[in-house]
């Protein structure tokens, strides 16, 4: 379901009939009346550049439109009483503290919950980089019997709807293997991101072969190929998959929450949203606390995604059209 | 576990040996192809596949055709075999129909919204040439934020003296946004759109590089306007990625669970925005009845792939 399949188009457009161009149907600009295409492209100039100011002001609508709330967040969570007014969306040096941040962190440890997050998201990471290096570069310069049985399920593995396994692997994790409230409990279900194996292989295949059969003459060993050659040369790779891999443990809510009902070992998404639907109501001001904690939430993935947005976007394109 | 023992002996075959002794393992090294230590390589992705993702997937229909319980690690039961009794449970229970109603809702809203709104915005972007970066970004960053944290800001401004209310003076609705069972829905929806937008924006862009200029421009020497040019090349041009942006923002829509639990407060008013996955937690994990809830996600799975091939009917047109 790639996009760059792109449908074809059909020969009905208004572009492509041109009566007296005398071209076969289809034919491009290339072969244009001449004279009357010079005023004409004239004019199509100008026409675009109204549109870009039409599409101009459409876009900073809908950035308005999207980052509003956020800032909206940050505003409310500096409130000492929440203000829902429209004029309480205006900072006023009035009506500004930091209590709600102190408040939010009486009631759930921030520092640990961001902890409990980061050795999640970490560990998933971890297991993704170490793991995928592996078999990314096996099944891109390696050939073995199974290769093919392996990208085959490499493929199929991203189409599993993970609401299917909810039950069974809590089932396995939770009752059976009595990993309840434990990080491997976590990270079990997410250890090996499919799509950044993808992401290996695909930097693995750009390499020319020659240069590891070079090297398998020379005696050196697999593991030393990988590890000296290949891995160097492939490093923007490595950088992809970590922030591929980093959103979704860090922003996973279901999973963890079923997983750990012991707030010193719950990520800050869950222990939040236990805030957020037990606590708060008992609060004075639970929304100052709640965006509070939302601030400390969205953080570090914000930051981050606007550090390396040219990744970031570029992983996602590429990820999600080999479909 | 085969993989490992298998691809082991095979690497330390370079050690002297008769010649004898050296065709096995050469056969074997064939067998197993030229490079056999990939399959070693290959093991901890392979057994993370079947042990964690494949294993599940059949344990999930197993746990469907039979009366199960949880039960402490270790301990033996009988698990009976029931037949289609779950699946009977499941669809009869009139919390489940409301459900997935609820999605239907949520459906007819979001996939819309998602397919216009994102190829407009991206369209938008294609054209422009100032703070493109700007605008890409903004639009993602809600993508890339844990939807517990924007779930707060939401509530912020959806709530009965919220904002948005505020905004709209005498026209707020009565009961407010999330606690109207008929606006609980649509609100859940609109949120959704909202946080994935970015994502499909981005995936038309990359679409849209891939139409020629040259269409534009020599429809535009025909005198074809924005809007023709929009209906006759833009839209037919990025049917592929049509194809995808509902197919992927349907599969969104199965998985809600967030948003049901957090923004209405556990699919409220009266499960007017209960989603399935919802009650596959409410059933299966709360009220302890794992096998009605296996089932209730087996009929969502497979109701998702229905769903998914009727739109590539529909938005894949004739050529596929």
């Amino acid at each position: 379901m790639s996009i760059f399949n792109k449908a074809p188009l059909r020969n009905d457009d208004d572009g492509a009939r041109r009566p007296g161009a005398g071209a076969p149907e289809g034919a491009g600009p290339e072969a244009p009346v001449p004279g009357s295409a010079a005023s004409r492209k004239g004019s199509s100039v100008s026409k675009r550049k109204n549109l870009g100011v039409g599409s101009f002001v459409l876009l900073a609508l809908g950035a308005f439109v999207f980052l509003f709330p956020f800032y909206y967040m940050f505003i409310g969570s500096l409130q000492t009483n929440p203000d829902t007014s429209v004029g309480g969306a205006f900072p006023s040096p009035a009506n500004i503290t930091g209590e709600n941040y102190s408040n939010i962190n009486n009631s759930i440890d921030l520092l640990k919950g961001l902890a409990n997050s980061g050795i999640f998201t970490g560990g998933v990471i971890f297991f993704t980089v170490v793991f995928g290096l592996l078999v990314g570069y096996a099944l891109a310069q390696m050939q073995f019997r199974g290769k093919g049985f392996v990208f085959g399920m490499m493929l199929l593995v991203q189409m599993i709807p993970f609401q299917l396994l909810l039950i069974p692997l809590y089932v396995m994790i939770v009752r059976d293997y009595g990993l309840a409230d434990t990080y491997l409990g976590m990270i079990l279900p997410f250890a090996i991101n499919s799509t950044a194996v993808f992401v290996f292989r695909q930097y693995f295949m750009q390499l020319p072969s020659t240069l590891f059969e070079a090297a398998r003459i020379d005696g050196a060993s697999e593991l030393r190929i990988l590890w000296q050659i290949a891995i160097p040369l492939v490093r923007p790779a490595i950088v992809t998959a970590v922030l591929l891999t980093f959103i979704g443990p860090w922003n996973e809510f279901l999973w963890p929450f079923l997983v750990t009902k012991d707030q010193a070992i719950q990520p800050l998404a869950v222990s939040l949203a236990n805030y957020i639907s037990n606590i708060a109501a008992t609060a004075s001001n639970p929304f100052g606390a709640i965006l509070a904690g939302a601030c400390v939430l969205a953080a570090p993935a914000v930051a981050l995604f606007i550090f390396f947005q040219r990744q970031f976007i570029s992983t996602n394109i590429g990820s999600s059209v080999k479909g | 576990m085969s993989l490992r023992s298998a691809g082991g002996p095979a690497t330390g075959d370079t050690a002297g040996r008769t010649v004898d002794q050296r065709q096995a393992p050469r056969k074997r090294k064939n067998f197993l192809g030229r490079q056999p230590l990939g399959l070693l390589f290959s093991a901890p992705y392979v057994i993370f596949v079947l042990g964690v993702l494949a294993y599940p997937l059949g344990y999930a229909v197993y746990i469907s055709f039979h009366q199960f319980f949880f039960t402490a690690p270790g301990v033996q039961v009988d698990r009976p075999f029931v037949g289609l009794d779950n699946y009977i449970t499941v669809l009869s229970d009139p919390e489940v129909q409301r459900s997935f109603a609820n999605i239907g809702v949520f459906l007819v809203i979001n996939v819309p919204l998602t397919v216009g709104l994102s190829l407009v915005l991206a369209n938008a972007l294609n054209r422009v040439t100032r703070l493109k970066t700007f605008f890409r970004v903004s639009y993602y960053v809600p993508y890339v934020t844990a939807s517990v944290a924007v779930v707060g800001v939401w509530l912020f401004l959806f709530q009965q003296n919220g904002l948005v209310n505020a905004i709209l003076g005498p026209l707020a609705p009565n009961p407010s946004w999330l606690t109207n069972s008929w606006l609980a829905m649509p609100t859940v929806a609109l949120y959704v759109t909202w946080k994935q937008l970015g994502f499909f924006i981005l995936l038309y862009l990359a679409a849209l590089q891939n139409i020629p200029d040259e269409l534009y421009e020599s429809a535009s020497m025909d005198g074809g306007n924005k809007w023709i040019q929009f209906w006759n090349i833009t839209v037919p041009g990025v049917r592929s990625a049509s194809v995808l942006v509902t197919l992927l923002a349907t599969i969104t829509g199965a998985n809600l669970f967030t948003e049901p639990y957090l923004l209405t407060g556990g699919g409220g008013p009266d499960g007017a925005s209960t989603s399935p996955v919802f009650l596959m937690y409410q059933k299966g994990i709360l009220q302890g009845n794992p096998d009605v809830a296996a089932a209730l996600g087996v009929v969502l799975v497979i109701g998702v792939l229905l769903i998914a091939l009727i739109q590539k009917r529909l938005v894949g047109g004739k050529e596929d």
